[in-house]
């Protein structure tokens, strides 16, 4: 059942070679009483079997719901040839590119997936992914205190809650401290987020769009920080940076973000990919993998893993993160993705996205009762008031199969009657319309 | 002047209370092609045997220790650009920074060059 | 090969972005908007087809050849993981914490608990939780768990976390970045670790150890439940490095032994496939007290049956966005459903027979270093090919021109030269054969023609690469 090959006769042949009489032998250096005390599992299946048994479970996950929802995982279309390629064997089932001449495909398709990071988020130097949106900015944090040599982080509050927490708990454990910064209403605090950098701030850490949907200018939050000399770390969306101002030309130092959103699935919470990059001069405090250029003995190109001397694996309890295995795959499905859409097309889903949010933006606010919250530049997320608990409400839309939004009282005190609502180019008009009807409903009949 | 070596491959050099730090051409060789020289800060005060800096090779990371107490007061800025000096030259115009304040009493507790040749041998 | 960049002719489209049904919007204003579109590659889906077709073909894959690299587990990713893993592409997490909307996605809770429960049995522990996203990241979890359990004591004290220096380089980083300050013993020279001095290193300032055994030489440690107890008599908690549980199946359960927390890595022993470096996976399990520190949320099942997605108050908190890598959990879940008890007994027999098998037949011509029955790997050292100034590289690169991939080389780090073979339980032995053919070759080479060896790869695309310049000129993205 295992895929083991081996027959009797092989299984014979090669105890004699060893010189055991059985393969219980081979375990005789465990002492008895180290031997398992149960291992009550059920026999196995046959595939027809676990097909069944899987597609049973797979039947009861809500991939019919109509989603709405965001809040950092996005419901993308995604080209037929990032499913083909990505699932050429020949990457999937290759390890870390460790031994490079062995390993160019997955190499070199990295090198091409940190020029893509670069050239989205307007940064000079990534490495080949992290592990999820969330551990990336907490990444960033620590990036930033080992730079500065301090011990705060301050903290927007309108960053995504899930990664904030995240951040909390990486922070804790080292004894640094991430101040967080309440929005103002449904939006940042700049002037609070200005006010609160001092001489011993490592970074601030924002987020454009935020949680709420703005998409923000922080080119004075940036001049104010390194005034202090202190980093500036802006998580974005990538589907966004085809239309927003990229956190480079916003004067970041760190650009971090969820990678999801680029030919990955939402496949109820993974695997997705993390995004890091920074400039050239912080390139040594990055975490985890990087490919470089170079050449062989015949000046023929290539690419190798380097600057290994961070990592872990050489530079154990001193390395810049403890990241050995990444999401390599689901970055090469970023890569894929925007290769695919390339230069126009990608401009062209950012607008896509744009126009459809704003449509569904014009639509839902003329709903009875409804106000929009994010009165400001939004990308394909914005937030509404509602008359009642944003909750109720979400529910009782829930079950004509539409998933309305992210009721924000979960995250934010005193928001119950906020929803933040996600349009994607995947959302039809008539979708949006049908929003706007269930939501008449639900609130009013 | 005299150098002065640690055993875990520094050497120093303290000439007009001013002393010299780099690593042993030993250590150089051992590291293989280095490819980054983790500088101090100048203005930083060490005591003797702290870390004062990092050096890098491709497949090797290693802690710099310093040989003599002291405060930095100029590194070897052309090693940022060019690490390969340390290996061209790990006791000359590869040396890592200068360290001012010194004790010279503190090099009692190092090798000379003869003694860091026999403890080289032994190893 | 050229760069998909370089590929780009200006004005060529890809896939087609679909039409609006909406109408045009007010732009956005100037300042927020970037100045220049993103510089993508301008190329034809045919283009981009043959692009990473073409590069997929320039790398070894365990679905291409034979893939011993020790301490990685490359054992074959069966098909109808695949499939069965894809099926829940669609189902997006945010749907579990909706108000109602737990009750839509039924199906995954359930294999989340499912796969929790099936690992808490293999593993011997309490409770499992999904969410840390691979191995190290596992560890980084387990060890805040430690943390949180000391500090919930009040036990201020402790500030040292031990590991072995054989340990993988991942035990002493995520110790580090959980706040730890760290403390090596050395191996004896029986091949594990120093018993005597780590009885000198536990004492009341230890927070934990940890251990992965089999060790990195593939040696089973028969001092585990010694050790357990000597770090429990100083109030220290216990860590099992899960990267070699493939040994073990049914044999030995760490939360039998005396280990309170344990991580797995789904991309090894449950055979998820590496992805070129992942994503990975790397559930931990805690036994008693601990349980209650476990990262927000937890899976629970309800009174009716179902399933429940719940917050953890006295948890560490988040340590990833949602539940875990749900995709590579679908797979390993499948992989255990399928093999079931006995299957899952059958790798381990299977992977350490493999083993012992290359073990007794490559000692001849190479150095074995800890020569008694092994594991699931075992640790060779090319110090006698060294004499002819041929090193473990040398031979690795070798046997990647005879379409070998390379065993794992210069690891553990505690032997010389070290060359660490894991065939895995779905090698046969025939291609075991073929495999220990061209390393007796190899070692013949070494004697005879060094220079072959030296000169090696020369059936790839690139030869030896040139890493001090890579390191040093810091190209990491085009221009």
């Amino acid at each position: 059942m295992g895929y083991c090959p081996n027959t009797p006769d092989d299984i014979r042949e090669m105890l004699a070679v060893i010189g055991a009489g059985s393969v219980e032998e081979l375990f005789s250096s465990i002492p008895a009483g180290l031997r398992a005390k149960s291992f009550d599992l059920p026999p196995g299946m046959s595939e027809l079997e676990l097909t069944r048994h899987m597609k049973e479970k797979a039947a009861a996950c809500g991939a019919d719901v109509v989603p709405f929802i965001g809040g950092g995982i996005y419901d993308h279309f995604i080209p037929a040839a990032v499913d083909h390629l990505a699932s050429r064997a020949e990457f999937y089932t290759a390890y870390t590119p460790y031994q490079p001449e062995c390993a160019q495909g997955t190499l070199q398709a990295l090198y091409e997936y940190q020029s893509t990071i670069c050239r989205l988020t307007g940064m000079e130097a990534s490495n080949a992914s992290l592990y999820d949106g969330g551990t990336a900015v907490a990444e960033a944090a620590l990036m930033s205190l080992r730079i500065t040599e301090r011990h705060k982080v301050i903290l927007d509050a309108s960053v995504n809650p899930l990664h904030r927490e995240i951040v909390t708990g990486y922070l804790h454990g080292l004894s640094a401290e991430a101040v967080q910064v309440e929005p103002k209403g449904c939006a940042s605090d700049l002037d609070r987020l200005m006010a609160a950098i001092d001489g011993e701030t490592a970074a601030v850490i924002v987020q454009s769009p935020d949680f709420f949907g703005n998409v923000q200018d922080f080119r004075d939050l940036a001049q104010k920080a390194h005034e202090h000399e202190a980093l500036l770390i802006v998580s974005c969306y990538p589907i966004a940076l085809g239309l927003v101002a990229s956190p480079g030309e916003m004067g970041a130092d760190i650009a971090v973000g969820e990678g999801q959103s680029l030919g990955n699935p939402v496949s109820f919470g993974g695997p997705y990919f993390g995004f890091i990059a920074t400039r050239k001069r912080f390139i040594r405090n990055l975490p985890g993998r990087i490919v470089g250029e170079t050449i062989d003995h015949q000046a023929r190109r290539g690419f190798v893993l380097t600057l290994q001397a961070r990592e872990q694996h050489i530079k154990r309890h001193k390395a810049t993160s403890n990241i050995c295995s990444n999401q390599s795959l689901c970055a090469l499905r970023g890569l894929i993705f925007c290769a695919a859409l390339g230069k126009k097309g990608f401009e062209e889903l950012a607008l896509l996205n744009y126009d459809k949010a704003q449509y569904a933006k014009s639509q839902l606010a003329s709903v009875k009762g409804v106000d929009l919250l994010t009165r400001g530049a939004t990308f394909n997320e914005f937030t509404l008031s509602l008359p009642t608990d944003a909750s109720e409400v979400v529910q009782r839309i829930l079950e004509k199969g539409v998933a309305a939004g992210v009721p924000l009282g979960r995250y934010y005190q005193g928001m119950e009657k906020a929803l933040l609502v996600t349009v994607t180019e995947k959302r039809s008009k008539d979708e949006i319309d049908r929003l706007a009807v269930l939501l008449e409903e639900a609130l009013w009949s | 002047m005299a150098k002065f070596f640690t055993k875990e491959h520094e050497w120093v050099e303290v000439a007009g209370g001013q002393a010299t730090v780099g690593i042993s051409e030993h250590a150089a060789h051992e590291l293989g092609d280095i490819t980054y020289v983790e500088l101090p800060k100048i203005g930083r005060s060490v005591k003797q045997f702290d870390t004062l800096a990092g050096i890098e090779s491709v497949k090797a990371a290693s802690d710099i220790y310093a040989p003599i107490s002291g405060k930095v007061v100029e590194v070897n800025q052309a090693l940022d650009e060019a690490p390969e000096l340390v290996n061209q030259g790990a006791e000359a115009q590869g040396w890592i920074c200068k360290l001012e304040g010194v004790d010279e009493g503190e090099l009692a507790a190092l090798m000379d060059a003869a003694t860091y040749s026999t403890y080289l041998k032994g190893l | 090969m050229e760069l998909i960049f370089e590929r780009s002719v200006s004005g060529r489209a890809g896939v087609r972005v679909p039409l609006s049904d909406v109408p045009k919007a007010a732009p956005l204003s100037e300042a927020l908007r970037r100045q220049e579109p993103v510089r993508l590659p301008e190329v034809s889906e045919l283009d981009l087809v043959r692009h990473y077709t073409n590069l997929s073909r320039r790398n070894f894959s365990v679905d291409t050849n034979f893939y011993p690299l020790g301490s990685c587990t490359m054992k074959y990713n069966s098909k109808i993981n695949e499939n069965v893993g894809g099926l829940f592409a669609g189902c997006h997490p945010v749907l579990a914490l909706l108000p109602g909307g737990e009750n839509l996605v039924q199906g995954p809770l359930s294999l989340i608990h499912g796969l929790e429960r099936q690992l808490a049995e293999i593993t011997g522990m309490d409770e499992v939780t999904t969410q840390p996203l691979a191995g190290a990241h596992g560890e980084m979890t387990g060890i805040m768990v430690i943390a949180a359990y000391h500090k919930a004591r009040g036990d201020n004290k402790r500030k040292y976390v031990i590991v072995p220096d054989s340990s993988h380089g991942t035990n002493p980083a995520s110790a580090a970045m959980a706040g730890y300050e760290i403390v090596t013993v050395p191996t004896a020279p029986y091949g594990d670790m120093d018993l005597d001095l780590y009885r000198q290193a536990m004492n009341e300032e230890v927070a934990a150890v940890m251990l992965t055994c089999p060790n990195t030489l593939g040696l089973f440690n028969p001092h585990i439940a010694e050790i357990c107890a000597i770090a429990h008599e100083a109030g220290a908690l216990t860590y099992y490095d899960g990267a070699n549980l493939n040994a073990i199946l049914g044999k030995v359960r760490p939360g039998d032994v005396g280990f309170d927390v344990i991580h797995v890595n789904l991309h090894k022993t449950f055979s998820t496939p590496h992805g070129g470096g992942g994503p990975g996976s790397g559930p931990i399990g805690v036994r008693g007290d601990l349980v209650r520190y476990l990262p927000t949320p937890r899976v629970v099942r309800r009174e009716d049956g179902g399933f429940t997605v719940e917050d953890h108050p006295e948890g560490i908190g988040r340590v990833s966005d949602f539940f875990g890598n749900f995709g590579i959990m679908a797979r390993a879940y499948a992989y255990i459903t399928m093999l079931g008890r006995e299957g899952l007994i059958e790798v381990s027999e299977q992977a350490v027979l493999n083993a012992n098998y290359m073990m007794a037949r490559l000692k001849e011509e190479y150095e074995l270093p800890f020569d008694q029955t092994c594991m699931h790997e075992c640790v060779f050292s090319a110090v006698r090919q060294m004499e002819h100034g041929v090193h473990s590289i040398d031979v690795a690169k070798y046997l990647v021109d005879r379409g070998f991939h390379p065993p794992t080389v210069y690891f553990p780090l505690n032997v010389k030269e070290a060359i660490m073979i894991e065939p895995t339980e779905t090698e046969s032995r025939q291609t075991m054969d073929a495999f220990i053919e061209v390393m007796l070759e190899a070692a013949r080479l070494a004697r005879e023609n060094p220079e072959r060896l030296h000169e090696a790869p020369v059936t790839t695309p690139v030869g030896r690469l040139d890493e001090t310049r890579a390191a040093r000129a810091q190209q990491v993205c085009c221009e």
